[in-house]
């Protein structure tokens, strides 16, 4: 049994920011990731839109840049190891090519990230081909692998992911058949959606569902089916599901964490801290998925309260933040007076002119009016309200007017 | 002993193949056939025709033949069922169905121990819903006695959910039947195929059968890979076992495949559920199953839907939704959980009630057919069954052996993974090297199954060897990184 301050499980941009900070002011600070490379996602987003606007970079240089900084300000980070479960309220067992090993802590941040749904998960009928893919499966394969990807892809999403996607087959010589999407729009900069429609010629397929793979061995088609119950079959050797995130609590849940209804990963209240004294969330894991640079921003925020818990701060109970409906969930979800960092929220359904309205018990905290509120895309929430919040009262309710 | 020392047994048998008596195994995949005359070929490397061929390979002076349309074992229905190392407490008493169930289940259990297949006793409750289905488990609690299983017994509502308390509302009894167990389907065919080959038996590969006839008093068959010829014939085809059996001028029976689709739930559902949740026949039917699995996920399923395409395992979003309905109602929890894995498998239904074992001694020829919804259960009777009826009609097996044992990778949570296994990562540190994350695989378990005695040839083969890009990713974080692996071995 081993004993560090701080550790952080999971090596990309919210635990790898977290380990940065934390190191500055903390002891041993130790960052653990299952993969061979630290830098999680990033490490396969072969394309731009990653850094600063100061310093753009592309997600492996970024995830680089992350490693590095942490290293440099003195944070262990160790590849090649899995965090398994816990051994105690602030202990984790853990395995890697040297064996087992139980690490305790002071404060343990989990950063663990979050996936794709898969096709099964989405329950998608049909046969079960081969050309069926993540767009995280996809970006290693055609990045990191080199691998081959067939021919003619179908792209399932028109969010941010999904467009990412589509770059992906495009780079591995592949082409694009069509985007479809169950929305009546694209889920992404109106730039890039016109830029895929008309430069590249990717058909978009809104209001339309894929109701089946078809295809024996390799795939050889999906089938569609629109709103208006027209149906086509789409012939093609490659499918991605993009998006429809689920965050990766399985740490959390083995620890016996609440989560959070809405987004699914462990309650967290406005400085990242979970149900249990001494530990922390952050990333995707909260919220699957914001930008790399939220989920970087958060760590930094939470190593600030992590070091405040190391010199025994208070671990203030909070009370829930809630949304309803067609609001999807809101990160963090939980709710103290003192919090100042900004909520990311979604939504269900297409919005126009919205009013985000936060009551407690009835009475008005804030009023917020949007432009829009667009499924898959972010929204954000100021925390100006949060003093307003009295801790001995009810849930704290986020709902549109 | 379990899996993880296995799989370095596996190892050092396939560098040296100590189980192999003369040092050489065959295993083909193309090319032409040996220009020998088999003593024996079976037809299809099921669970069942490579329990047939595991059996006569007890005999060293017997050639036999393993042939399989497809690019591996057990790719057929032997791949997806439910899972059920049943006790037959259930079958139709006297038939011969009724019999190898039982024997089976006896030598199943036993053999798996020694080969390192995983099989947790969970037990089964048939747990019944409304009055009709309460009134007959007195009755399958007879049956039972009748099929020789003595250990059932009834529960009431209190019982019932103090075993199962997230069991949904309103079920009213049950009928507990203990010795019900789960067990890895997967490495049960290996397992049986592995020992056969080792043993002397000619595995080969992507080698359909197209035409059998006789000449001369023994067997041609017309392959995909040119003619085999056999003295003896066992027809274990499965699904196309009719075919085959039409092809040699019998009409004893037509396949139908009955489809059974099945969800696999997210592994966090497995602590819902502590047995086999079987529903209670009625006149109205079968309903479904919840059943945990060895590799830690519950399975809810299967629909019975009587089909003519002998390729339909696909999933139907109708199906799929039934399921859930039914699903919510037996165990509420789970439908909250992710689903892993969507599969279909084909019962081979014919319309009869029992196995259709037939000897054609005239042919020598035997044909294993009918063996619908228990065959995983009775595989190593079938065999025993079988072998007996080609000696009954004239084969002489020769001299008899005891076969080496085979130790397989152990797929089973219920047992130690070699992630668990500081002393086998001590010695070999890929065994501590995860690269499937969902099912903690390494990649020493990657390595064993591509070096094995019968290595997959595609990635499907893989995950049913060692559960690589089986789990709730899908693949999404280690598909690529598996798939890599795979590719470098020059799979
Ligand atoms: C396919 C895809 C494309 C994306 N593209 C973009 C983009 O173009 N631009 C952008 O800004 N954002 C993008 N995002 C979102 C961005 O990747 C995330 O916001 C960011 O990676 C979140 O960082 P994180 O540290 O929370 O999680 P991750 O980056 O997911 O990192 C989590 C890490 O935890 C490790 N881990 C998990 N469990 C364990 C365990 N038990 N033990 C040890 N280690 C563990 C994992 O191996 C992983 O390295 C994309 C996301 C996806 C999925
Ligand atoms: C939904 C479902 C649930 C079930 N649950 C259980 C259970 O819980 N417990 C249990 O004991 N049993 C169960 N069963 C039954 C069990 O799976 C089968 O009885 C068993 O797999 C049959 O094995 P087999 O070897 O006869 O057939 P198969 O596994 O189908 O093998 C036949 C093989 O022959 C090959 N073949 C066919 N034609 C040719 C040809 N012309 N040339 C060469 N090769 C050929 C095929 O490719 C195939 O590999 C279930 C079945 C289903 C469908």
């Amino acid at each position: 049994m081993r004993q560090v301050d701080v550790l952080v499980v999971g090596a990309g941009p919210a635990g790898l920011a977290a380990a940065r900070l934390a190191a500055a002011g903390a002891g041993r600070v130790e960052v653990l990731d299952r993969e061979q490379q630290a830098g999680g996602v990033p490490r396969h987003c072969a394309h731009g839109g990653f850094g600063t606007w100061s310093r753009p970079l592309t997600g492996p240089a970024y995830a680089r840049l992350l490693a590095d900084a942490a290293v440099r300000a003195g944070a262990v980070v160790r590849t090649g190891v899995t965090a398994l479960d816990w051994a105690g309220p602030l202990a984790l067992t853990t395995v890697s090519a040297a064996g087992p090993e139980t690490i305790t802590a002071r404060a343990i941040v989990l950063a663990t990230g979050a996936r794709e749904r898969p096709r099964t998960a989405r329950l998608v009928p049909g046969t079960r081909p081969a050309g069926v893919y993540t767009t995280g499966e996809l970006q290693q394969a055609v990045h990191l692998h080199r691998q081959p990807v067939g021919t003619r892809a179908v792209v399932v999403g028109a969010q941010d992911v999904s467009y990412a996607a589509a770059d992906t087959v495009r780079a591995a010589g592949a082409d694009v058949v069509a985007m479809v999407t169950e929305l009546p729009r694209a889920q992404t900069a109106s730039v890039r959606a016109l830029d895929a429609r008309l430069r590249r010629g990717i058909p978009l397929l809104t209001d339309t569902t894929v109701t089946e793979l078809l295809g024996h061995g390799r795939l050889s088609g999906v089938r569609v089916h629109h709103r208006d119950g027209r149906t086509a079959t789409l012939p093609c050797d490659t499918v991605v599901f993009t998006g429809d995130f689920v965050p990766d609590h399985e740490l959390a849940r083995r620890g016996g964490l609440p989560l959070d209804p809405g987004t699914r990963g462990p309650a967290v209240d406005g400085v990242l801290r979970t149900a249990r004294p001494g530990v922390f969330a952050v990333g995707s894991v909260l919220h699957a998925v914001e930008s790399a640079a939220t989920a970087a921003r958060e760590g930094a925020h939470a190593a600030e309260a992590v070091l405040a818990a190391l010199v025994g701060a208070e671990w203030p109970d909070g009370v829930p933040l809630t949304v309803d409906p067609p609001l999807r969930w809101i990160a963090p979800n939980r709710v103290t007076p003192a919090d100042r960092h900004p909520y990311v929220l979604r939504t269900a359904a297409l919005l126009t002119r919205p009013v985000l309205h936060v009551t407690q018990d009835g009475r008005l905290l804030h009023r917020r009016p949007l432009r829009s509120a667009v499924p898959n895309r972010t929204l954000t929430l100021t925390a100006r309200w949060t003093p307003r919040v009295d801790p001995k009262g009810g849930p704290v309710r986020v709902s549109v007017a | 002993m379990t899996g993880a020392e296995a799989g370095q047994r596996d190892v050092r048998m396939t560098g040296a193949e100590t189980g192999q008596l003369d040092g050489r195994t065959t295993v083909t995949e193309r090319g032409p056939l040996p220009a020998v005359t088999y003593d024996v070929a079976i037809i299809g490397a099921g669970v069942v025709g490579s329990a047939v061929a595991r059996a006569l390979a007890r005999h060293p002076r017997l050639r036999v033949a393993l042939v399989e349309a497809q690019d591996d074992v057990g790719q057929g229905t032997s791949k997806a069922n439910t899972a059920i190392l049943h006790t037959g407490f259930d079958a139709v008493p006297g038939s011969l169905e009724a019999r190898l169930v039982r024997e089976g289940a006896r030598q199943l259990a036993a053999y798996a121990a020694e080969s390192g297949i995983p099989v947790e006793p969970v037990g089964a409750l048939l747990v019944a819903w409304d009055e009709e289905q309460l009134a007959a488990l007195p009755r399958l609690a007879e049956k039972a006695e009748r099929n020789e299983y003595h250990a059932a017994r009834l529960l009431g509502p209190a019982e019932l959910y103090a075993r199962e308390p997230r069991l949904g509302p309103g079920a009213r009894g049950a009928l507990h039947v203990p010795g019900e167990s789960i067990i890895c389907p997967w490495t049960t065919t290996l397992a049986y195929a592995t020992q056969a080959v080792r043993h002397g038996v000619d595995l080969h590969l992507n080698c359909r059968v197209e035409q059998a006839s006789r000449q001369d008093g023994s067997h041609v068959l017309k392959t995909s890979r040119g003619a085999l010829r056999a003295r003896r014939l066992v027809n274990a085809a499965g699904l196309h076992a009719d075919t085959l059996d039409a092809q040699l001028g019998h009409d004893d029976f037509t396949v139908t495949p009955r489809r059974g689709q099945l969800l696999v739930f997210d592994k966090f559902a497995r602590t819902l559920v502590h047995h086999l949740l079987l529903p209670v026949p009625t006149a109205l039917g079968k309903g479904v199953l919840v059943a945990p699995t060895v590799y830690g996920n519950v399975l809810l399923g299967p629909t019975a839907e009587d089909l003519h395409d002998k390729r339909a395992t696909g999933s139907t979003a109708d199906a799929l939704a039934g399921l859930r309905d039914k699903g919510r109602r037996i165990l509420p929890a789970l439908l909250d959980e992710e689903v892993t894995a969507v599969y279909a498998g084909l019962r081979a239904a014919t319309g009869h009630d029992d196995y259709r074992i037939r000897a054609h001694p005239e042919q020598a020829y035997v044909t294993v057919g009918g063996i619908r919804s228990t065959g995983l259960t009775a595989s190593l009777a079938i065999a025993e069954h079988v072998t007996g009826l080609l000696t009954e009609t004239g084969l002489d097996p020769g001299p008899e052996r005891e076969l080496e044992p085979v130790r397989m990778p152990n797929l089973g949570e219920a047992f130690p993974r070699p992630y668990q296994r500081p002393d086998l990562i001590a010695a070999d540190p890929q065994y501590g090297t995860l690269v499937c994350h969902c099912e903690r695989v390494s990649r020493g378990e990657i390595r064993d199954a591509l070096a094995a005695t019968i290595p997959p040839r595609t990635l499907d083969g893989l995950r049913r060897r060692t559960r690589a890009r089986a789990g709730r990713c899908q693949g999404f974080y280690c598909g690529a990184a598996v798939r890599a692996l795979f590719e470098e071995a020059g799979a």
